[in-house]
């Protein structure tokens, strides 16, 4: 199958094809063919846009807000340069769909970007790669040269005299960079600590100018979406979750790996594709959208759908699509430790109550964790989260506590037990 | 102070950004720069900054801040592996139980002969191919098992 017939899958297709990631694979099969058109029917911005509003392609790096809106909001007669940022510092646990697009579909993102750049009138766009995925930043900075090669980038692209050049920037191991005014922070050679907004990076983004954040995932269905329209795209979802989405799953199934699946799709289906939780064991508990996002009881999950409004009206968010599966063999207790840690271990410090609320909350656990866990300390641990709520900077702070309120609300019997017996109920 | 060979890669990063804003080039500078001297000393972070003409202060935030530079000296091979829920969920615990067992230092550590530092890191966004850790900060090594850590660990020189 091609990108010439409109298939199910979006990012990943190009793994059917025994050489997925090179620029002969993506050619062979419709790739840059909407670059061309665009540049030789000089195709207004707006129509490009509407496109993308069409297709109800919501953004892929975990607040699913409406991209063709997100394009809308770039300034057009800015007398300045302008920017275009990839988004893959890729770290939220459980999530690694971005790294798969790098490796076997890196031109679908070239192009995505390039023609990101075209539409939002930037000069040059970069794209930011989690440190620890060393190998990947070398091999699409491999494909950049490939593409420039072959006149995709660069100056005069395709002989329209319109010039654009990307890059990539490595980061070296700091989840916040993720959250988008750390990443441009960290582009401009500073420590990855968030930017309060407003302003917001369409008016004041990388080194003060117009800027568009997108996720990887994001730009690389643009190409997409405009070769088959934005109707296909919407058509491959649902309303207003337009298209398919790489569902990252891992811990106890028996194939964890990515599964590019229509929006839609019910969990179930997910979860035998990868071969369903492991033999003599059942299905506990899921973390749909990566560790910030609410965990949710085997059997809520298993009655929902795939996709941005099912798993909100369901009490949790859909996230980065990335599933994290539990089964029976899990103390919750243990889980939720490991959690707290990390976002203690990686909150940037810039405000009192996520740096100091998050020690809080991994101290807490740590201790009911070990056995010396107090009655109290289950409402403390509320208490605390309710304080770190909506009085920081960046939602790390938020995404800190969405783990503890959830696993305390629906596993508090595990919890208690620990408190009361030191020791694990499982 | 750094060789011509990392010069020249510190040349081809400054490259990409606006020639204004050469402090861009800092994370990949101070990575080279790490490569080539096995850690980040004092001398090295202000060279670099010295390099890019920007204010030591703001390379040494840079420096402290991301996790993957060392502010000291670690054995000639770095093994971080990552904990985080997800590869624990797939056996991490296992393998790191296996890794410091092996090597007699626990997380933090780096052994006697200065062959191994081990590490525990964070979420490296390859989840669903976990257990798994980080070889000197640029290769991933995935699907760990203890026979395939024996393996690996024999290999670092
Ligand atoms: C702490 C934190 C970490 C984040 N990490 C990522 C990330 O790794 N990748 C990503 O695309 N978005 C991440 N985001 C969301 C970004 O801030 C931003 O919303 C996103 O890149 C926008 O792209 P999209 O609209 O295409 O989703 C993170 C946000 C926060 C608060
Ligand atoms: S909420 Fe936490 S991570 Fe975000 S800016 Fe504040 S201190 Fe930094
Ligand atoms: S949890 Fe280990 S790579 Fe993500």
């Amino acid at each position: 199958m091609s990108l010439n017939t409109p298939d199910t899958q979006v990012c990943l297709w190009t793994l059917r094809h025994s050489e997925p990631a090179s620029l002969a694979t993506y050619t062979a099969n419709g790739g840059y063919e909407a670059l061309k058109k665009i540049l030789a029917e000089k195709t207004p911005a707006e129509d490009i846009i509407a496109q993308v509003k069409t297709s109800a392609l919501r953004g892929r790096g975990g607040a699913g807000f409406p991209t063709g809106l997100k394009w809308s909001f770039m300034p057009r007669n800015f007398p300045g340069d302008k920017y275009v940022v990839c988004n893959t510092d890729e770290g939220e646990p459980g999530t690694f769909k971005d790294r798969d697009i790098l490796r076997f579909n890196p031109h679908q993102l070239i192009e995505g970007m390039v023609i990101a750049g075209y539409t939002l009138g930037a000069v040059a766009g970069y794209n930011y790669i989690h440190g620890e995925i060393f190998e990947q930043y070398q091999s699409w900075e491999r494909a950049l040269e490939e593409a420039r090669a072959a006149g995709f980038l660069g100056k005069n692209i395709l002989g329209s005299g319109w010039d654009f050049d990307l890059h990539a920037h490595h980061g070296y191991g700091a989840y916040v960079c993720g959250e988008e005014t750390a990443l441009l922070e960290s582009i401009e050679g500073k420590k990855g600590q968030p930017r309060f907004k407003p302003p917001f990076p369409a008016s004041y983004g990388l080194y003060g100018k117009p800027t568009t954040i997108n996720n990887t995932e994001t730009l690389a269905s643009i190409p997409w979406i405009l070769r088959h329209g934005g109707q296909a795209f919407l058509e491959l979802g649902k309303p207003n979750n337009g298209g398919s989405k790489i569902f990252s799953i891992s811990g106890h199934v028996n194939k964890p790996g990515n599964y590019e699946i229509p929006l839609g799709t019910p969990f179930a289906d997910l979860l035998e594709m990868a071969g369903g939780v492991r033999a003599g064991h059942t299905l506990k508990a899921v973390i749909p959208g990566g560790s910030s996002a609410p965990v949710l009881p085997a059997d809520v999950m298993m009655a929902c759908t795939l996709d941005f409004d099912s798993i909100s009206k369901a009490g949790s968010m859909l996230g980065s699509g990335a599933v994290i599966v539990m089964d029976d063999s899990v103390c919750m207790v243990k889980a939720l430790q490991r959690l707290s840690y990390f976002y203690f271990e990686e909150s940037c410090g810039q405000c009192t109550p996520c740096r100091e609320g998050t020690g809080w909350l991994y101290r807490i656990v740590h201790r009911i964790e070990q056995g010396q866990g107090r009655p109290e300390d289950l409402d403390e641990l509320l208490r605390i989260g309710k304080n770190i709520g909506g009085n920081t900077i960046c939602a790390l702070g938020e995404a800190a506590v969405g783990p503890v309120a959830s696993f305390v609300k629906h596993f508090r019997k595990e919890f208690e037990y620990h408190i009361k017996h030191k020791k694990c109920l499982v | 102070m750094l060789s011509a060979e990392s010069l020249a890669q510190i040349d081809k990063e400054l490259a990409k950004y606006p020639p204004d804003q050469k402090q861009s080039a800092v994370m990949g500078a101070l990575r080279i720069a790490q490569n080539e001297m096995g850690w980040l000393s004092r001398d090295s972070i202000e060279f670099v900054a010295h390099y890019l003409a920007m204010p030591a202060i703001a390379a040494y935030e840079v420096a402290t801040f991301y996790n993957m530079y060392d502010l000291a000296p670690v054995g000639r091979n770095k093994v971080t592996l990552c904990t985080n829920l997800p590869c624990q969920l797939q056996g991490a615990d296992k393998i790191a139980e296996h890794l410091q067992g092996r090597l007699g230092i626990g997380f933090g550590e780096t052994t006697a002969d200065g062959r191994y530092t081990l590490k525990e890191g964070e979420c490296m966004g390859a989840c669903g191919h976990g257990p798994l850790c980080l070889h000197n900060n640029h290769e991933m090594h995935d699907h760990l098992t203890p026979e395939s850590v024996d393996k690996l660990l024999d290999e670092m020189k």
